[in-house]
């Protein structure tokens, strides 16, 4: 409680806002995989978290500690990159492993394995033929 | 005053994010696929993440941003390897 107290008012107040933006969209996300019907409708939902809900906290984290200690605190960063290149990475990793599930079971809500080279292209056959 | 409506806003932001993990822990219980279950940890370890970076912007200690960063990671490869444990049936071919 103490530090904080001689923090300039608009580096509290700004972090004070990054703080409660980031905390909101992160609910926000949690409540979209809370409300969404199907897996690949829910996918969607934590992204809210991992890039605006994040990058709202850490930035409100670099705000506070570089007014603190007047110096640039630039390591949060390092939570912010990583976060942004992970979660694409984790999202689509885990979404072939749905899709593949899916598929495996012959759901019919998840589009066929090949629609598109299901008729043999003529080009094709001719070099072949060749 | 300031310092006060910043504790505030940090109580009130921690408490979002103890409800957005609540959220997640219901439809990791309830889930009721196991890619919804993967999909859930995912998302509580980034709010658990960012709970401890807010209780490093609340105690002015910089040793919780160390520990947010070995939640990222940790989190990033657990759930890389349950995705591929969903899609191959094993983590390590």
């Amino acid at each position: 409680m103490s530090h904080a107290a001689d923090l300039p008012a608009w580096a509290a107040l700004l972090t004070a806002a990054l703080v409660l933006v980031g905390a909101g969209l992160t609910l926000l996300g949690a409540i979209g995989i809370l409300q969404f019907n199907s897996f690949f409708e829910r996918v969607h939902a934590p992204t809210l978290g991992t890039s605006w809900g994040t990058g709202a906290i850490v930035l409100a984290s670099m705000v506070f500690f570089s007014v603190l200690g007047a110096r640039p605190v630039l390591h949060e960063l390092l939570i912010g990159a990583f976060i942004t290149a992970t979660t694409p990475v984790t999202l689509m990793l885990l979404a072939r492993a749905a899709l593949y599930r899916d598929r495996a079971e012959g759901n019919e809500n998840v589009p066929p394995r090949s629609t598109l080279r299901q008729t043999p292209r003529a080009d094709v056959q001719d070099a072949a033929g060749d | 005053m300031t310092a006060d409506i910043l504790m505030w806003a940090i109580w009130i932001a921690q408490a979002m994010l103890v409800a957005a993990m609540a959220c997640n822990t219901y439809r990791l219980i309830r889930g009721p696929r196991a890619q919804d279950r993967v999909l859930c940890l995912d998302a509580m370890y980034v709010a658990a993440m960012l709970l401890v970076l807010t209780m490093g912007i609340r105690t002015g200690s910089a040793i919780y941003f160390e520990a947010a960063l070995i939640i990222a990671v940790l989190g990033f490869v657990s759930s890389v390897a349950l995705a591929k444990f969903l899609m191959r049936g094993e983590v390590i071919e």
